[in-house]
């Protein structure tokens, strides 16, 4: 769906997008690598699980939510892309574990 | 010049609950508003719909509050069937938390005066013990002694309560009027003109519900409302799967699966910035509570500003002076918002208020009064 302008900048950071690796600029966010890798979606929302992808490019929808390198929850627009980054889909809330208390 | 039947003035939660009763009674009414620049506590709350800790020495105010969170029942089913948002009430009671033998103590000591004074009408409470804590909540700290349960309390979404009233106070026929602060007033009984940023109203019945605003409108009306505000503030994490299975008083999780962290009391003035330190102090609590909390990130954060009447309990009043204007105020505008629409307004409507109201009335401030 989305391409890399032939223009710009060199793509050679290399990205894990769910399992597919994915070539972006320098200076990328890890949004723009997940449209790039042509995903329908990055995420499920928490209540009903619609899928979501990036949406405002800027901090504010947190439609673009991911988990990075085993962070879940990520706004994805606002992360640079590193090399070897792994982002993975947000499917619905965060997954925690409340340890009971050992007393 | 428009003519209502009655005109309410401050488009929160308090306004739009009571504007909500007085268009489903059938009175052409109108709510005035200010614009985007104006205090709301009904944008800034933290949701609970709450009964354990309203009336400690005031034991009609419990009465009151246990009676709207009884009318919360049939008012957010009717304001799902009529405007087809869910509120998202859900009452399965709810804890306070006691960190340390001395808050258990007295929390103890406390929910059992409220037991005694509330005499035949009855007061339904458990103190839970360290264990018992655990066993209903996950992963609580070491540092939670125990905490107070009754069955009453529960939570809601605020915001969608704010939208249903007003859709459904629009749905009967109701006029919404943004950017209409009222400057000035020229009463008479049963025969009001208002004064406002979008012109000139008239109304045979006034209710002023204007939050803040209401200190310097009531005098106006020949009523007292000395109403200051008290900065609280919140914080919220990312979304996190269902874990909390009932609220606390400082610590619940949304529908959508934020955790909120709340808040503080703060007597500041008009001052709705934000303190790193109290911040600070909530998120230590929190944690203190839920050491599992650390893991999450807060994504969201604000202060807000309540509405605090001098003794915090609520005040209901018509003026004697200009019969047909009334006052209403209170600092728990969530939880009371099924007393609003389904018991005050009908009220208000009539035209009296009964006479045990009276207890709310704004004359337990004035002066002669109180010497
Ligand atoms: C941090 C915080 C946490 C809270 N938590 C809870 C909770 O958990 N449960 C609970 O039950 N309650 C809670 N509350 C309290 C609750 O939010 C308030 O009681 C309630 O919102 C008050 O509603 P209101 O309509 O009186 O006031 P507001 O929401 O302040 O609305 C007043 C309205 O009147 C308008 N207005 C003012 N002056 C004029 C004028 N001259 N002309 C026209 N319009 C005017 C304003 O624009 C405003 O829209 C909390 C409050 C805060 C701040
Ligand atoms: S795309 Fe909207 S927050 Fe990232």
């Amino acid at each position: 769906m989305f391409q890399l302008r032939p223009e710009g900048r060199p793509a050679n950071v290399i990205v894990v997008v769910e399992g597919r690796l994915v070539r972006v600029p320098a200076g990328a966010s890890a949004a723009a690598a997940i449209l790039a890798a042509g995903l329908h979606s990055i995420r499920e929302t928490s209540v009903k699980g619609s899928a979501r992808a990036p949406y405002c490019m800027m901090g504010v929808c947190h439609d673009c939510l991911a988990d990075i390198d085993g962070v879940a929850n990520q706004r994805s627009c606002m992360i640079e892309a590193r090399a070897g980054m792994q982002i993975r889909c947000q499917n619905r809330g965060r997954r925690l574990n409340p340890a009971p208390q050992s007393s | 010049m428009e003519r209502y039947d009655a005109i309410v003035i401050g488009g929160g939660l308090v306004g739009s609950a009571i504007g909500y009763g007085l268009a489903r009674a059938g009175l052409t009414t109108a709510l005035l508003d200010e614009g985007d620049v104006a205090f709301r506590a009904s944008r800034g709350n933290f949701g609970l719909v709450w009964v354990q800790s309203k009336g400690e020495g005031a034991p009609h105010y419990q009465r009151w509050t246990r009676g709207s969170v009884d009318q919360w029942v049939p008012l957010a089913a009717e304001l799902a069937d009529k405007t087809g948002i869910a509120v998202g009430y859900r009452r399965a009671g709810g804890v306070h938390l006691c960190l340390g033998d001395e808050e258990f103590d007295q929390r103890r000591q406390r929910m059992e005066r409220m037991r005694r004074e509330a005499g035949n009408f009855g007061f339904e409470y458990r103190m839970l013990d360290q264990r018992e804590v655990a066993d209903l909540l996950p992963g609580t700290g070491p540092a939670v002694t125990g905490a107070s349960w009754t069955p009453y309390d529960g939570h809601a979404n605020p915001l969608r309560l704010l939208r249903a009233l007003h859709r459904g106070f629009v749905d009967h026929g109701g006029g919404y009027i943004p950017n209409a602060q009222v400057v000035d007033a020229v009463p008479a009984p049963g025969e009001f003109r208002l004064v406002t940023a979008a012109g000139e109203l008239r109304a045979s019945k006034v209710v002023l519900a204007a939050g803040l605003g209401n200190a310097g409108l009531a005098p106006l009306f020949g009523l007292n409302a000395p109403v200051r505000p008290q900065r609280g503030q919140i914080l919220v994490t990312e979304r996190a799967q269902q874990l909390m299975p009932i609220p606390t008083t400082t610590v619940r999780q949304t529908e959508e699966g934020g955790m909120m962290l709340g808040d503080s009391q703060e007597d500041v003035g008009f001052d709705t910035s934000q303190k790193p330190a109290v911040m600070q102090a909530i998120a230590r609590r929190a944690v203190l509570s839920f050491p599992w909390l650390r893991e999450l990130q807060i994504v969201r954060a604000w202060a807000a500003l309540r509405v605090m009447p001098p003794d915090g309990l609520p005040i209901y009043d018509q003026s004697q002076r200009f019969p047909g204007a009334f006052t209403v105020n209170c600092h728990s505008g969530v939880t009371l918002a099924g007393a609003h629409a389904n018991v005050l307004a009908p009220m208000i409507a009539a035209g009296t208020l009964d006479p045990w109201l009276d207890l709310f009335s704004g004359k337990r401030f004035d002066v002669s009064a109180a010497a």
